[in-house]
């Protein structure tokens, strides 16, 4: 790993400092820090996406845009719609009756809802790694090897298993055990095996929901490590309920939230969407202030 | 206890003591000890009370005799105890049975777990288990009446009106229900989250289902399945009705055949006198039935094991 992680900087300092702020500039990533304002390549550019289960409107009025090869990070209180949003972008929400989409939800330009689209060709390139490491109960080998295998990929497996177990920085633990369980992997080595499986496929973006909520700090710092790397050849977007996390991995962040209707219905909402240090430092929204210094969610 | 245990207190002992003997927990422990241990002793008493006749029949008749000759006529007036046709006649159904059932309760199972909406596996499942409560002997006459009549009879015109072909078929249907709700628990318990997973690296509902959720439910399967066999060698009532009594050692099966199960059926209900070497056998068929359906458990055990996945 070129840039292997500070282990003194984030992990062990406390979240807040005696003011009730946290202390996010010795957290900020010095290298993504120098993000400019504005995206100079957009990868999902979203209009007024509204996302229904049956009648319930989970995430309301979200306009942004994804830009390429950076981390976007989504944060916000649960509930707040960013797994929802996320989940869209590849139309995973698909497999859940009654889930549908309204808007504009475009990748490169082409609106992935639009009736002729494919979702299997969308999944394709734009992958995901979940909560739990859901490796599947086959060996180390048959985890990468299952995405090109159904994908009908025409590659020298063995070649692309061994650049994507090495890119996903597990080669040299599993190497020697390739036909082994991946069940016999630990939670943090199962994470890194599903990302590698993501890029076997290559796909263009990954989509990470909550990927080191059930990790130790180790294997939290080697994914973190992993995700910067991963950022030169792919898109990141990653929702996190760590807001330090966020602050070291991403290039811009998104806070959402939960509007209360009349009704006492939950509505999740973007309240702000900028470069990170910007949002850690200097927060538009006196909401995002509040969340990113402890106060609530 | 806040009462007595005060005044345990109080009177010098120790507080932490049972103050109250717990006869309930007794009784319960009895009660529930009683109940484990009345399968096990039936176990025990059906295994004794096969053994001693079969043992005695296997000192008039040589266990070499019974287990490779090819003519089972015990009723004659010149006996003959060659085990071979009973088993094949137990073979030729049960792998007929099997062929209908695994691709069918399979089939099902995969169905009901990964393609039918919610509305429909509530209806199409329950619907399946009441397959499995109807009586065998309904079974048996649906496959001698109507099977071989109206279904077979036009295809193979030469067809036995007792034969093999009609109890297999049936006996498949039967064991439907039983791999298919089996198999269909085991796909079920398989976490959503493998199929996110497969999902989301572009496979398709069939690879999902394919190559994703039925190896993670492997061990149910494999477990379904042996159980629907072992359904299928020990059934006699379709066997008895459908496939006749007629000790036949072929592997055609348009003909009638006589299986271990029918063959202990028809000679336990018939008047063979209780002691006789006639009535030995039908306690040495019941021993051999025993001991496949044992070994069967066996290796199914073993399969299960072996294919055995645990999830996080």
């Amino acid at each position: 790993m070129s840039e292997l992680h500070d282990p003194n900087a984030p992990q062990a300092t406390s979240d807040l400092s005696n003011t009730g702020r946290m202390d996010v500039s010795a957290v900020l990533d010095e290298g993504r820090a120098s993000v400019p304002d504005s995206i100079r390549e957009v990868v999902f550019n979203l209009d007024d996406v509204h996302i229904f289960y049956g009648d319930f409107e989970a995430v309301s009025d979200v306009t942004m845009q994804i830009g390429k090869n950076e981390i976007t990070a989504f944060i916000g209180p649960s509930g707040c719609g960013k797994s929802t949003l996320l989940r869209s972008f590849n139309r995973m929400n698909d497999l859940i009756p009654g889930a549908r989409v309204e808007g504009l939800l475009a990748y490169h330009g082409f609106n992935i809802y639009a009736p002729e689209v494919d979702p299997i060709e969308v999944r394709r390139r734009i992958g995901m790694v979940f909560q739990k490491p859901n490796v599947f109960p086959k060996s180390i080998y048959e985890n990468v090897a299952y995405g090109p295998k159904v994908n009908g990929m025409k590659v020298n497996m063995d070649d692309l298993v061994e650049d994507c177990l090495t890119r996903a920085a597990l080669w040299d633990e599993v190497k020697d055990d390739l036909k082994k369980s991946a069940y016999a992997l630990s939670g943090g080595q199962q994470q890194r095996l599903v990302i590698a499986r993501c890029i076997a496929v290559k796909p263009e973006v990954i989509l990470m929901d909550e990927p080191c909520a059930s990790l130790d700090p180790i294997a939290t710092a080697k994914i973190e490590d992993l995700m910067k790397e991963l950022a030169a050849d792919y898109t990141i977007v990653i929702v996190t309920h760590n807001m330090q996390q966020a602050a070291r991995v991403s290039d811009r962040t998104a806070f959402f939230t939960a509007d209360v209707d009349a009704k006492g219905v939950r509505h999740g909402r973007l309240v702000e969407y900028g470069p990170t240090r910007s949002i850690f430092t200097a927060p538009n929204e006196p909401r995002t202030e509040d969340y990113i210094s402890g106060r609530f969610g | 206890m806040s009462g007595q245990s005060a005044s345990s207190v109080a009177g010098g002992l120790n507080p932490l003591r049972q103050t109250k003997p717990r006869y309930g927990e007794a009784v319960i422990r009895g009660v529930l000890t009683l109940a484990a241990a009345v399968s096990l002793f039936t176990t025990f008493g059906i295994v004794i009370s096969v053994l001693i006749p079969s043992l005695e029949f296997f000192a008039e008749i040589s266990i070499l005799e019974f287990l490779f000759t090819t003519t089972w006529t015990p009723l004659f007036a010149n006996p003959q105890y060659g085990v071979l046709p009973l088993i094949t006649g137990t073979l030729v159904i049960t792998v007929i049975a099997v062929l209908v059932a695994i691709p069918l309760g399979l089939g099902s199972a995969i169905y009901l777990s990964e393609y039918a909406s919610p509305g429909a596996r509530k209806v199409l499942k329950p619907t399946l288990e009441v397959l499995a409560g109807i009586p065998t002997v309904v079974f048996g006459f649906f496959a001698l009446e109507f099977i071989t009549q109206y279904v077979l009879k036009p295809i193979f015109p030469s067809i036995q009106v007792f034969n093999a072909l009609s109890a297999g078929l049936v006996m498949g249907i039967m064991i439907i229900p039983t791999i298919a709700s089996l198999s269909e628990d085991a796909m079920a318990a398989v976490p959503s989250g493998l199929r996110d997973g497969a999902y989301a690296l572009g496979a398709t509902k069939r690879q999902t289902a394919l190559r994703v959720v039925v190896p993670a439910a492997l061990s149910g399967i494999v477990a379904a399945f042996v159980l629907g066999i072992s359904r299928a060698i020990g059934e006699t009532m379709i066997v008895t009705i459908a496939a006749g009594l007629q000790p036949n050692m072929t592997l055609n099966p348009l003909q009638g055949m006589q299986t271990m199960t029918s063959y202990i059926a028809a000679a336990g209900s018939g008047d063979v006198p209780t002691g006789s070497i006639e009535y030995k056998s039908i306690f040495a068929v019941g021993l051999l039935l025993f001991a496949i359906t044992f070994v069967m458990n066996m290796i199914s055990i073993r399969l299960v094991r072996k294919y055995r996945q645990a999830y996080q």
